[in-house]
């Protein structure tokens, strides 16, 4: 599909472009973020360092007890790669100090409390560091709802937010993202052995296509069920987009006054930039 | 007519800074005036930067604001085109583009399309202009068009039957479409300015800004286009510039000789046809 075939070189300009300029404005000039030795935060880093200059660049790998040990050796080689500072700081003993309380927590629970744990370790070294937040969501996983509200989903600037999983993948092979990360499975990493295909229930490469074109091309179920997909795919899919809506927007505020935050008082967040 | 040099300049402005502009504004015109040339074309909302909102009051100035006497002195040395947000006496705010030129407000064009789809809101905060009109300048008969109006056959088209041999656009164009060689929204410009200029026979000034606004990112590639259709000046993508070019009067003179379209548009027919639909939509 034509569609998800990005121009590499354009969409690399584009987003170099908007990390430089949208980091500068604020008048600061680094960016940190997690580094998880995935595919998305890889991709981020070399853009931000190509954007900003690598020593601008604070890459953090914030490993708990039971992540993959292979994780923190592809975060490491990714580092070197585009020579960005790097860091290793375990949440472990921040998220068992908290289960401690709740043994009888399950995966989920177990698994937003530490994407959370990394969040506010990101925006400590935000205020450190003098440098932004980069998100590293891309656009497959935000429709899906596949991230943690205020966890791996919180951030000042996401470069890739626009881009389907697998335009990340084309665009970290233009940019050289080590091959061991680019070919490796998807994985969040927070318990042995998951893979988000598996716990999604389909691929990511079937799930961009449908995506490209009930999203970007607005196509209805009609349509979609002549190009091909099955009617149950759709609307699971479907139902994923719409039931994690919530997770896209900012909180909803009760409406009693004639100007109300983001519904009649409206301005750009680069006001004044 | 004789030739006359112009620069395209492609600058990025700050949202809601209209001091930081003016001097941004300023400091462009300068440089073309040192440079000799005869006219500068400023991007569409120069002053005030793009996605403004709410801040539409607040950045907007009357025509005897002290910024836009400001530009209008600077005309004695210099036919400047440049968009801001006029706020008006009975407090309508638009979208405007001036023409400047020895001292004095040339012309003045309010963008009659203001977008309201997809990523764009312009007609909740901006009051619609009514009107397209050629004028004259010491450069020859223009007509003006901020961003969405030349997406309108209608609007370029009346410039021209109204005799303007010059079309100079302002545009603030966001990119989007990263799936074909270029930029998608650059490869739909260049189309229309092109086939605009070439049915018209006339040439065409586009100015578009770069910079980012939340995300959004303005692509420039402003240039000029022969009314031949081809583009002779084009400046660089997403990247602050200037674009000179010298604007051939021989180049227009041979292409309505060669292809003497414009000549030959029946504006009768145009006109009577226009009436019948008017008629049969019950306008």
């Amino acid at each position: 599909m034509a569609g998800l075939r990005a121009n590499t070189g354009l969409l690399r300009q584009i987003l170099v472009g908007f990390v430089r300029d949208e980091v500068r404005k604020v008048g600061v000039n680094k960016a940190v973020l997690g580094l998880s030795g995935g595919i998305d935060s890889a991709l981020v880093v070399f853009i931000a360092a190509e954007a900003l200059g690598p020593e601008n660049v604070h890459a953090i790998c914030m490993p708990y007890k039971s992540s993959n040990p292979e994780s923190e050796a592809h975060a490491r080689l990714v580092a070197q790669a585009c020579g960005v500072n790097f860091s290793v700081l375990p949440i472990t003993p921040m998220v068992d100090a908290y289960f401690e309380t709740f043994p009888e927590a399950d995966n989920m629970r177990r698994g937003n409390k530490m994407a959370r744990e990394r969040m506010t370790i990101l925006f400590d070294h935000s205020a450190l560091l003098s440098a932004l937040v980069l998100g590293t969501s891309n656009k497959t996983e935000l429709l899906l709802g596949y991230g943690t509200l205020y966890g791996d989903m919180a951030s000042a600037l996401n470069p890739i937010g626009d881009l389907y999983k697998t335009q990340v993948w084309q665009l970290s092979e233009a940019m050289g993202v080590p091959r061991e990360v680019v070919e490796k499975k998807p994985s969040a990493d927070l318990w042995a052995g998951q893979t988000d295909e598996e716990e999604l229930g389909f691929s990511y490469r079937q799930v961009d296509e449908l995506l490209y074109r009930m999203v970007d091309l607005r196509m209805n179920r009609e349509e979609l069920v002549v190009a091909g997909f099955e009617a149950g795919f759709i609307d699971t899919v479907y139902r994923k987009i719409q039931n994690s809506h919530f997770k896209r927007r900012l909180p909803v505020i009760a409406k009693v006054s004639n100007r109300t935050i983001d519904r009649d008082f409206r301005y750009s967040r680069d006001w004044g930039k | 007519m004789s030739d006359f040099t112009a620069v395209l300049a492609q600058i990025k402005p700050k949202l809601g800074c209209v001091a930081d502009n003016l001097a941004l504004i300023e400091e462009r015109i300068q440089l073309a005036i040192d440079d000799g040339k005869e006219l500068i074309v400023f991007p569409e909302l120069a002053l005030t930067g793009y996605f403004l909102k709410d801040l539409v009051p607040e950045a907007a100035r009357r025509l005897d604001s002290p910024e836009i006497q400001r530009l209008v002195e600077l005309s004695r040395r210099i036919s400047i085109a440049v968009g801001f947000v006029e706020v008006t006496d009975d407090y309508r705010f638009f979208n405007t583009a001036l023409y400047l030129e020895d001292g004095a407000v040339r012309h003045l064009h309010r963008k009659v399309y203001l977008p309201t789809y997809g990523l764009f809101d312009e007609q909740r905060y901006l009051a619609r202009g009514e009107r397209f009109r050629a004028f004259d300048t010491k450069l020859g008969r223009m007509g003006m068009l901020v961003c969405e109006d030349m997406w309108h056959l209608s609007a370029s088209y009346i410039l021209a039957m109204d005799g303007a041999t010059t079309l100079i656009c302002l545009s603030s164009s966001p990119g989007r479409g990263i799936e074909g060689d270029s930029l998608g929204s650059a490869s739909a410009w260049q189309q229309l300015t092109s086939t605009t200029a070439l049915f018209l026979n006339c040439r065409v000034l586009y100015c578009n800004r770069v910079g980012f606004e939340d995300g959004v990112n303005f692509w420039g590639g402003s240039e000029y286009v022969a009314p031949s259709g081809e583009s002779l000046a084009r400046g660089r993508l997403l990247e602050e510039d200037s674009i000179s070019a010298t604007i051939d009067e021989g180049a227009l003179r041979r292409e309505r000789i060669f292809s003497p379209m414009l000549r030959d548009e029946n504006l009768f027919i145009t006109m009577q046809e226009l009436r019948r639909i008017e008629r049969e939509r019950g306008l």
